[in-house]
């Protein structure tokens, strides 16, 4: 028995190591993003600080009108992104799970190749620009996120396996549509599925910068992740939105912007940190329909 | 209302029967409900498509794609006159296979653990701090990297190595570091998700083969390595078979970001994916990011294919199609 207890020590001393390693770089940053300007400039960045001071904080609630605007941006196109892609994606996976649907081995297969073959970046960048004219708007960070080919299989997979054909069945004979039948009972059946597939596109379009970085150019439009990346590759940038807010800045020798640059991370964080714990079930669920067949 | 009986009654029955335009009619419900999701794939799926061709024309912004002057295979021949693009495909595929074989034996051992930490608030606990990097975008892993690597104040280069008494190091300027760095960094975003994965098939075992080894004698180490490893060699094999398809594309937030797209890091880091971007929006060698990037398409359909066949031979259920 005794061993047993060792085992089980080893055990977790060996998982806590690991679940550490991967909290402590968001705590690194975290810890520089709340430190005071000159022990940083003296000790560097640290795991305890030497001086606390929320100075960058309070500049982004204050004044960083560009950050909080790229936030809206991040924060619409996640919510229209998503309710859009779960309806679409739902409609066309009820059709595909219907085995007395004629056409749908050939629209499966239609979807399908869309998950073997793609044209390429510059192919794709052309139709969006050139053919439908969408750069820099805000509706080519949402269109190329409502639907995937692994999400609409999923969803079959779901309606398929979970969903029984004779529930449908004795509705349409007391006299329900293909439509009432969608709505008022694979919907509200399907839950956890939506739940699951809702986590892919929440992060996927919370965490996108790709979209932005081929598509926007006009700084109003940028996202949260794509003004990350804009202030963590180019050190001007963030002094130029800097110099634009009215904080007082006589009363430091400099601005905050290592502190800022760092609180603006932590911020684009904290939404995926506090939405995640509540749908890990669904998502570990997810992954676990797997399969694109049927 | 009769129409809707009799599909519901009898329906392969019903639509085996009748014209092609009545079948239409008779599901225009389904296909209206189908459609917008089709056009979507349409446009950025399909339309991409047909810009193949690109590969094999002279490309020109102002003539369009179909206006472009057709160069038959000069692109590639450009492509592989310089040893650049053997470079790029070396490092993708050498990447991709270190990180599989590193994630798998990783993901499975932590799978392992995980299955044994009876305690439940522990074992989510651990869970959502493993996960956690996988929610996470490319743009944050890079400012996390660099709050370690920092030349002038990062973690590494003034609490550890200047303390030591050592010289800091310009890690973006220092190309020979990156394979590890890069290697640590998707250990780091990926090994939690795919030991999630491994857990939730060990969680699947029937837990008499358990009880019985027990019963035997049998000690946790037995039970381990007899009971639990072969149950997950089946999925070790299909994940494997399915990265190895994947093989031809590299993870290009990756490669991107967590470099911060560092020209002084190329000869140890650029791969497939950032070589078609750069020539593509930074160079603006249209020619060249054409080629590499249907070269890329085709070896990538050819490989998951071949490997789909493969998997459905070794156990049909777990192919992809």
């Amino acid at each position: 028995m005794r061993g047993n207890n060792w085992t089980n020590v080893l055990i977790n001393i060996g998982l806590i190591l690991f679940s550490l390693a991967c909290i402590i770089p968001f705590w690194l940053v975290l810890m520089v993003s709340v430190s005071g300007q000159n022990a940083l400039a003296k000790y560097g960045y640290s795991f305890w600080p030497k001086e606390f001071d929320l100075v960058a904080y309070k500049f982004l609630i204050h004044d960083a009108e560009p950050i909080i605007r790229s936030f809206g941006v991040s924060i619409a196109v996640t919510i229209i992104g998503t309710i859009a892609s779960l309806a679409i994606t739902s409609a066309l996976a009820f059709s595909l799970s219907r085995q007395d649907f004629p056409y749908r081995g050939a629209l499966s297969m239609f979807v399908l190749i869309t998950m073997l073959f793609g044209g390429g970046l510059l192919p794709w960048y052309l139709v969006y620009t050139k053919l439908l004219h969408l750069q820099d708007t805000m509706m080519v960070l949402i269109i190329p996120g409502l639907i995937g080919g692994f999400n609409v299989f999923i969803m079959r997979t779901f309606f398929m396996t979970s969903i029984p054909p004779s529930l449908i069945d004795s509705a349409q004979i007391d006299g329900a549509s293909e439509y009432r039948t969608y709505f008022n009972i694979i919907l509200p059946l399907s839950l956890p599925v939506l739940a699951t597939i809702g986590l892919f596109v929440i992060v996927n379009y919370w965490n996108d910068w790709f979209t932005s970085l081929v598509f926007i150019k006009t700084d109003t439009l940028y996202n949260l992740q794509y003004f990350l990346y804009n202030t963590l590759m180019n050190a001007q940038y963030l002094q130029a939105v800097a110099d634009k807010a009215h904080i007082d800045v006589s009363t430091m020798q400099t601005q905050p912007l290592e502190e800022l640059r760092m609180a603006m991370a932590i911020i684009a964080v904290v939404p995926v940190a506090l939405v995640f714990p509540f749908l890990q079930k669904y998502f570990v669920k997810g992954l676990t329909i797997g399969a694109v067949k049927g | 209302m009769e129409a809707v009986r009799q599909s519901a009654a009898r329906p392969v029955a019903a639509s085996r029967k009748g014209n092609p335009l009545r079948k239409l009619w008779k599901f225009r419900a389904l296909i209206i409900l189908a459609l917008p999701g089709l056009a979507l794939l349409l446009i950025n799926n399909y339309l991409p498509m047909f810009g193949v061709f690109l590969a094999f024309k002279d490309f020109n912004y102002a003539k369009g794609i179909i206006g472009s002057d057709w160069n038959g295979f000069d692109n590639f021949h450009f492509l592989f006159a310089t040893s650049d693009m053997w470079h790029v495909i070396v490092h993708t595929i050498v990447y991709n296979l270190a990180f599989l074989l590193i994630n798998t034996v990783l993901s499975v051992l932590l799978a392992l653990l995980l299955n044994e930490v009876r305690h439940r608030f522990l074992s989510k606990f651990y869970q959502s701090t493993m996960l956690l990097p996988h929610f996470i975008s490319m743009v944050v892993v890079a400012y996390l990297v660099y709050g370690f690597l920092n030349p002038e104040l990062g973690f590494i280069n003034k609490s550890i190595l200047e303390p030591a008494g050592k010289e800091g190091i310009s890690w973006y300027m220092s190309p020979q570091y990156w394979p590890y760095i890069l290697t640590v960094v998707n250990i780091w975003k990926s090994v939690g998700f795919g030991s999630v994965i491994y857990l939730a098939t060990i969680v699947g075992i029937d837990r008499e083969y358990y009880e019985a080894a027990m019963l035997d004698g049998a000690s946790k180490w037995k039970q381990m390595t007899k009971i639990t490893l072969p149950f997950l060699i089946p999925v070790i094999i299909i994940l494997t078979l399915l990265a190895i398809g994947r093989i031809f594309s590299a993870d290009f937030g990756l490669f991107y970001q967590v470099t911060m797209n560092a020209g002084m890091l190329k000869s140890t880091t650029d791969v497939i994916d950032t070589y078609v971007y750069n020539a593509l929006l930074v160079t603006g060698d249209t020619n060249l990011a054409s080629a590499a990037g249907l070269l890329q398409a085709v070896v990538g359909f050819v490989l998951i294919v071949s490997v789909n066949m493969i998997v459905k031979r070794v156990s049909s259920d777990n192919s992809l199609f």
